[in-house]
């Protein structure tokens, strides 16, 4: 019955060829995941340079938008890890305006969402632990790895306390990811899934007047993944900025 | 009952399009090469472009306003304290002339005291001088009376004998009678 209502909330993660684009026998089509992370970096390069490039020292919306974003981040960072932080600052602006432009991207009826799928996701999280370690190899040394010891524990219980500080460690990137992975997903899910039942409400005949009640929980919860996607970013960056203080100031 | 579960069913029921279609999309491995792929073309990008063009940029224009704010503020605190130092040299100024007045106006003061001082010892000293000679005349103009009274009194006195006589008395009678009476 009603083929044509059937609503699948699976359907909005399925990547679609936009062109093929197979060298060496890797899989490496430009997709429509493809098309809005182009499209996130073209947002965030319309703010921060068009928007700025009068240089003006009463700004214009745009530019105020992108000082307004540039001193959130900066005021995120040098809170948590200090002004030495600051060397880092490109790539954590960098990193939230790209997960945060993709969350909100996402949030456009028809979009995909770059940041549902766990291999983004991963990816970035991969990418946050690597400049950790390299910043803190490259910074400490060898005594970089005294994250690991915690000082004042007796003797006996310092191999117990070396373990469960290095699954912490490794623990980090995969909570990292999976937290705006799952955020993601889940609330475009929640969304598709009270958005289909208003429809398939409306198609049921009689049962068409309870069709506000899930029509109120949809609009409600587009406010909460408005909120969640600024909040993941945002969570997304200051846990970037607590690992990175790990690897500016090491030890405990 | 059932009306209302029908929905659910249709909403939830993509358990088998899923089956049918393959793996949960996010977890399908097929597609990973090509998001890595694009994400890291995309991404080194953007960093890119942040890192070479809108940080520095950005930065700048902030630190400029800063700098721009700061020297307004500093100018401001300047002309501050230009025009106290002006409001004081004219507070200066000001005390300096209303003592300059005031020396003046007492100068004045003493210096038309004195010649109204002056001026009335000069009306003073002339009245004095007229009173005296007023006096003077007064006085010989008295002498002057009291002579001709003298006289009168003589003649008088010479007709009433000549009356109650018949015989004038003679002039030396009448000025020892006169001496006498004067004396008594």
């Amino acid at each position: 019955m009603a083929s044509g209502t059937e609503i699948d909330p699976i359907h909005q993660f399925e990547l679609q060829k936009v062109f093929e684009f197979k060298p060496f026998g890797l899989d490496l089509s430009f997709t429509n995941s493809s098309l809005w992370m182009i499209i996130a970096v073209a947002v965030i390069s319309f703010v921060t340079i068009i928007g700025t490039s009068k240089r003006s020292v009463v700004p214009g919306r745009l530019q105020s938008l992108a000082e307004m974003a540039y001193e959130f981040v900066a005021s995120t960072l040098t809170g948590v890890t200090g002004k030495e932080g600051m060397k880092f600052f490109p790539f954590v602006f960098s990193l939230f305006m790209f997960v945060f432009t993709a969350n909100m991207l996402g949030m456009i009826p028809g979009a995909f969402t770059t940041t549902s799928h766990v291999i983004v996701t991963a990816a970035f999280a991969v990418l946050v632990i690597s400049v950790v370690l390299i910043a803190g190899i490259v910074g400490h040394g060898s005594h970089f790895f005294g994250l690991f010891v915690p000082s004042g524990v007796p003797g006996w219980l310092l191999p117990f306390m070396v373990v469960i500080e290095v699954v912490s460690f490794i623990s980090r990137p995969i909570s990292l990811a999976l937290r705006l992975f799952g955020n993601m997903l889940a609330g475009h899910i929640a969304l598709k899934v009270f958005g289909g039942f208003v429809a398939a409400l409306i198609a049921a005949g009689a049962a068409a007047v309870l069709a506000p009640l899930p029509l109120l929980l949809a609009i409600a919860l587009t406010a909460l993944e408005f909120l969640v996607a600024f909040l993941q970013a945002y969570v997304f960056t200051i846990l970037t900025c607590v690992y990175l203080n790990d690897a500016l100031h090491p030890g405990h | 009952m059932r009306l209302i579960a029908v929905p659910f069913m249709m909403a939830i029921g993509s358990a088998p399009a899923l089956a049918a279609g393959g793996a949960f999309p996010p977890f399908d491995s097929s597609t990973f090469a090509g998001q890595l792929f694009w994400l890291a073309l995309s991404f080194g990008l953007l960093f890119l472009l942040m890192s070479k063009v809108a940080v520095p940029r950005i930065g700048s224009v902030l630190a400029e306003r800063e700098g721009t704010i700061e020297t307004a503020l500093a100018a401001a605190a300047k002309a501050q304290a230009g025009a106290e130092e002006q409001a004081q040299a004219l507070e200066a100024s000001l005390g300096k002339a209303k003592a300059n007045a005031q020396s003046i106006a007492q100068d004045a003061r003493a210096k038309s005291n004195a010649e109204i001082d002056a001026k009335r010892k000069a009306v003073e000293t002339e009245l004095a001088a007229k009173m005296s000679a007023a006096e003077a005349s007064i006085g010989e103009m008295k002498a002057k009376a009291m002579a001709n009274v003298e006289d009168i009194a003589k003649e008088a006195a010479s007709a009433l004998v000549e009356q109650l006589t018949g015989k004038a008395p003679t002039a030396a009678a009448l000025t020892k009678a006169f001496k006498a009476g004067s004396e008594a």
